[in-house]
């Protein structure tokens, strides 16, 4: 009976990530001189998940390469090896290897086998080049047959070695009345463990045994140590240390419930995406639903209806807060992205040969999945750009008067119903003539007089980079211009502040969610658009004799004193107006950051949370638009692309 | 219908035994660790135990040791799931109690085999 | 190539085909990318695309886009009224509706009632024919649908989607 496995293959994938996850970020946490013994359990215990699961599921290769791992780091729990920081970059990079590993078995993609071999070949010399410390028994047959499935039980050794039986130890066993048998001590008397052990270390070592059956203890005997079990340790490690560490063991052991190292998910469910997504979308179904109600009886007399009046707004207040619960279901701390960089920096900085700290705060606060998976390549972006152009070297610091290590902040915050996250660096600061020069060369025309500010931006110009050469860290194909094109598509945006000498800041500041825009509607002849909130700085009714035409017909608003170009949205949709020329409309300023426009629009109707629907689902994405929603009517209004409009208009 | 108490902190290889013990007759009652474990086997009717060795919050041992000290469970088999087979291992499991061991990757024919040889 | 008739895409037995009219013309699409029927209504306007393409409607939460092939295939004068259908149909993962004169029924045809297209110029492209389909004296032409509306030059899809099925139906 072969069982098919593949049906918990994906558990494990699942599991095997979390493993690695939490291997990674307690291995980043860990001091070298003085490691905490409870998060060296918890990491041996994460490899040695990997391992249990691997071997169950017959990925023998992921088995294989985290037994080696996990040997290594039982002897450093154990007190026997002395953990030291190159250490923890092998271990680092093994984590890296065995998702690799994990990656290939999931979705088939290259498995690294060179990279393998070599850390195996790293493991290993960690495992021999501990002088001093002596390999436990066994170890070196343990890593040449780590799988072996050899099943000769407890009682094999003194039965007849040539029966091949797997299941033979436990019908030997169970051939003596051994499990109800309280007092029976037939089976392998205790004495004889240490001399097996020498006996077939050399041969299979510690891994032949499938499985067997130990002899039930007395009923006292619970509590009470065996008398064998004192040559057992001692067989194991004979450091005097032991004492101490099981001691500081026990009082990880103790403290573990309190502070969950990688166990967060004792009190969560891990629930599809999509069933997340199904119940936001019904939700929002439900709220147009609830709002076509609202407005129907709008009509009713107030008096004459009053009970009635008053259901439908606690199935306001209801539905409302239904949408926030379940909006609030994709939210997940920042730190699931904030969480990598520790790795990026110590990893990016010695490459460089530079010292940077990274300091992170901020890291609960909340954002929707979707955008703190899309914020990773950014961030990762800016982080690299901050440690590589940012930070100067060592001797350069220390020469300017600042401390010999750099610092790069992470930190994230609500304000108002968006979030923002700031990459900080005390590095050099952005170099305002090198920029210049930069843009010149590449033709982009700048003003002499240029604000710092002006001077910033360009570095988002396309193909814009202010390293004075390409270096491996950051040019990477992508500039700086993808990364705000990134966030500007996730409806959000990015700020510069630069000061010579003092540092670098980059701040982003997005909307909380995908799913939601508060925005406002207006109305364009018979139909209806909805303007995102956050680009609309202020609409108005343009006074008399603001407005003013460049050449004959450009239209253009003064707005205190600046000139912003008017573009008729009617105009721009090729759709009929209600209103007669600009002067008989409403003006919405729109600011994308940089620019600002004056979009003239018939009427505004009013401002409320709309429910964000793609386009892109059954349809295509579509210029000018940047995504629709459902009005309380139930018909279909578009979401309007304000960046689009504001670049449409500075185009013409 | 025979209740098996199952530990083990990897909801893929619980899922596994669980799947393999139900398909052989057995009723599973699962726990994630070795606290769970043991409240599990005070509250409920177990006649078997299987379970993994490390676990978050209470090891596979310390559990056993327990399990042991329940006027109930004095003589209920308890089957250690392991991958580690030293025989340190082999000591410390016979002196917390263990009936015998299993070791991971377990084929699942093996374990049903062993289980139904301890309480048929 | 010898016929554009594909046996392997209506192999088996028999299959079942929902029939409408375009003008004088009766088509025929499989049943089972049919999701359902209903009236035109509702339909939001989309700026600056072409005139078949007629908007866009809430079909219980989803953004569903209209093509008009009356309009695209130039067989008859748009009307708008009460009696305008919509078919609402599932292509791949996308819902798509389609507005058509009328709908007629649902007929089965056996693989041996559906004769190859001939190969000629048509407003309909041969390889979007599945074959013509003879029912008594009737005539139904035979629409790959899923194959015609995920062609580029119905513009529905982002044009890399486009490019990708047109390699994938090539």
């Amino acid at each position: 009976m072969a069982k098919n496995l593949s049906q918990f293959h994906q558990l494990f994938f699942d599991e095997a990530r979390d493993h690695l996850a939490a291997m990674e970020r307690l291995l980043l946490d860990l001091d070298p001189a003085a490691p905490d013994a409870e998060e060296l359990n918890a990491i041996f215990r994460a490899a040695h998940s990997v391992k249990g699961g691997a071997a169950t599921f017959g990925f023998a290769d992921i088995a294989a390469f985290t037994h080696k791992l996990e040997n290594i780091l039982d002897g450093i729990r154990k007190g026997e090896r002395q953990l030291r920081s190159e250490m923890i970059d092998v271990f680092l990079a093994s984590g890296d290897a065995l998702l690799g590993l994990v990656e290939h078995h999931q979705h088939g993609s290259e498995a690294g086998a060179e990279r393998i071999a070599a850390l195996g070949a790293q493991l290993d010399a960690l495992t021999n080049g501990d002088a001093g410390m002596p390999p436990r028994p066994g170890e070196q047959a343990a890593e040449s047959a780590p799988l072996e499935d050899e099943s000769f039980g407890l009682f094999e050794a003194t039965t007849d070695p040539a029966a091949e039986d797997d299941s033979f130890g436990l019908f030997e066993a169970t051939a003596y009345p051994a499990a109800e048998d309280d007092s029976f001590g037939l089976f392998e008397p205790t004495e004889a463990a240490p001399g097996r052990a020498f006996a077939h270390s050399g041969i299979a070592g510690e891994v032949d045994d499938s499985f067997g059956l130990f002899d039930t203890p007395s009923e006292a005997s619970p509590p009470q140590p065996l008398p064998g079990a004192d040559g057992v340790p001692a067989a194991v490690s004979p450091g005097s240390a032991r004492a101490p560490v099981n001691a500081a063991e026990e009082a990880a052991q103790a403290r573990a419930p309190r502070r969950k190292t990688g166990g967060e998910n004792d009190n969560s469910i891990r629930v599809g995406i999509e069933k997340v997504d199904l119940l936001i979308n019904l939700v929002g179904e439900l709220v147009i639903t609830q709002s076509m109600l609202a407005q129907g009886m709008a009509a009713l007399d107030a008096s004459a209806h009053e009970n009635l009046l008053n259901s439908m707004t606690q199935l306001m207040r209801n539905t409302r807060d239904l949408q926030e619960a379940t909006m609030s279901m994709r939210m997940i701390p920042m730190n699931a992205v904030f969480s990598r960089f520790q790795r990026l920096v110590r990893d990016l900085s010695a490459k460089l040969g530079k010292k940077v700290d990274l300091r992170i705060s901020g890291e609960q606060t909340e954002l929707d999945k979707t955008l703190v998976e899309k914020l990773a390549d950014p961030l990762t972006h800016l982080v690299r750009n901050s440690i590589d152009h940012g930070i100067e070297t060592a001797e350069r610091r220390l020469a300017q008067g600042k401390s010999e290590t750099g610092l790069v902040r992470l930190h994230a915050c609500h304000q108002g119903g968006a979030i923002v996250i700031e990459v900080s660096d005390d590095g050099a600061g952005l170099n305002r003539e090198r920029i210049l020069a930069k843009a010149a060369e590449r033709g982009i025309p700048v003003d002499a007089n240029a604000s710092d500010a002006q001077v910033w931006d360009l570095i988002f110009a396309p193909g814009f980079s202010t390293a004075a050469e390409v270096t491996d860290v950051s040019g990477r194909g992508v500039g700086m211009d993808v990364v705000k094109r990134n966030i500007q598509s996730l409806g959000g945006r990015v700020e510069i502040r630069s000061e010579a000498g003092q540092g670098t800041r980059i701040t982003i500041r997005l909307p909380l969610t995908l799913a939601i825009l508060d925005g406002m509607s207006v109305a364009v002849g018979e139909e209806v658009f909805v303007l995102p909130l956050a680009a609309i700085s202020e609409s108005m009714q343009p006074q008399q004799g603001a407005l003013r035409t460049i050449g004959g017909h450009d239209e253009v608003v003064e707005v205190r004193g600046a000139y912003l170009p008017v573009v008729k949205l009617h105009q721009v949709l090729n759709i009929p107006a209600r209103s007669h020329g600009v002067q008989d409309s409403i003006l919405v300023l729109l600011d994308d950051g940089k620019r600002r426009i004056a979009l003239s629009v018939d009427a505004l109707i009013g401002q409320q949370q709309f429910v964000i629907k793609s386009l892109e689902t059954n349809f295509r994405r579509t210029e000018g638009f940047s995504g629709a929603t459902i009005l309380g009517d139930g018909r279909v209004a578009f979401i309007l692309d304000t960046d689009a409009l504001v670049q449409h208009a500075t185009r013409h | 219908m025979k209740t098996i108490l199952a530990v083990d902190d990897s909801p893929s290889i619980r899922q596994l035994v669980t799947h393999t013990l139900k398909d052989a007759g057995y009723a599973v009652i699962e726990a994630a660790n070795g606290v769970e474990g043991l409240a599990k086997a005070k509250g409920s009717q177990v006649q078997l135990v299987l379970t993994d060795q490390n676990m978050p919050q209470m090891d596979g041992m310390t559990m056993i040791k327990n399990i042991r000290g329940l006027v109930q469970h004095r003589s209920t088999p308890i089957l250690v799931l392991t991958t580690e087979t030293s025989d340190a291992m082999k000591a410390q499991g016979k002196a917390a109690g263990a009936t015998g061991w299993l070791v991971k990757p377990f084929d699942p024919v093996k374990l049903v085999a062993v289980v139904q040889k301890l309480i048929g | 190539m010898e016929t554009a008739f594909d046996n392997s895409a209506i192999a088996g037995s028999a299959r079942e085909f929902l029939t409408f009219t375009l003008g004088r013309e009766e088509y025929g699409i499989d049943i089972l990318k049919v999701q359902e029927i209903r009236g035109y209504d509702a339909v939001t306007h989309i700026a600056n695309t072409p005139e078949f393409i007629r908007g866009v409607i809430n079909l219980r939460g989803h953004i569903v886009p209209i093509v008009d092939l009356r309009i695209r295939f130039g067989l008859s004068e748009p009307r708008y009224d009460a009696f305008t259908v919509v078919i609402i149909l599932n292509i791949g993962t996308r819902i798509v509706g389609i507005v058509v004169d009328s709908v007629s029924d649902v007929m089965t045809l056996r693989a041996e009632q559906i004769r190859p297209a001939p190969e000629f110029s048509s407003t309909l492209g041969t390889e979007y024919l599945l074959g013509l389909g003879a029912l008594e004296d009737r005539m139904v032409i035979l629409v790959d649908i899923a194959c015609l509306l995920e062609g580029p030059e119905m513009g529905l899809s982002n044009p890399e989607t486009a490019i990708q099925s047109e390699v994938a139906t090539a």
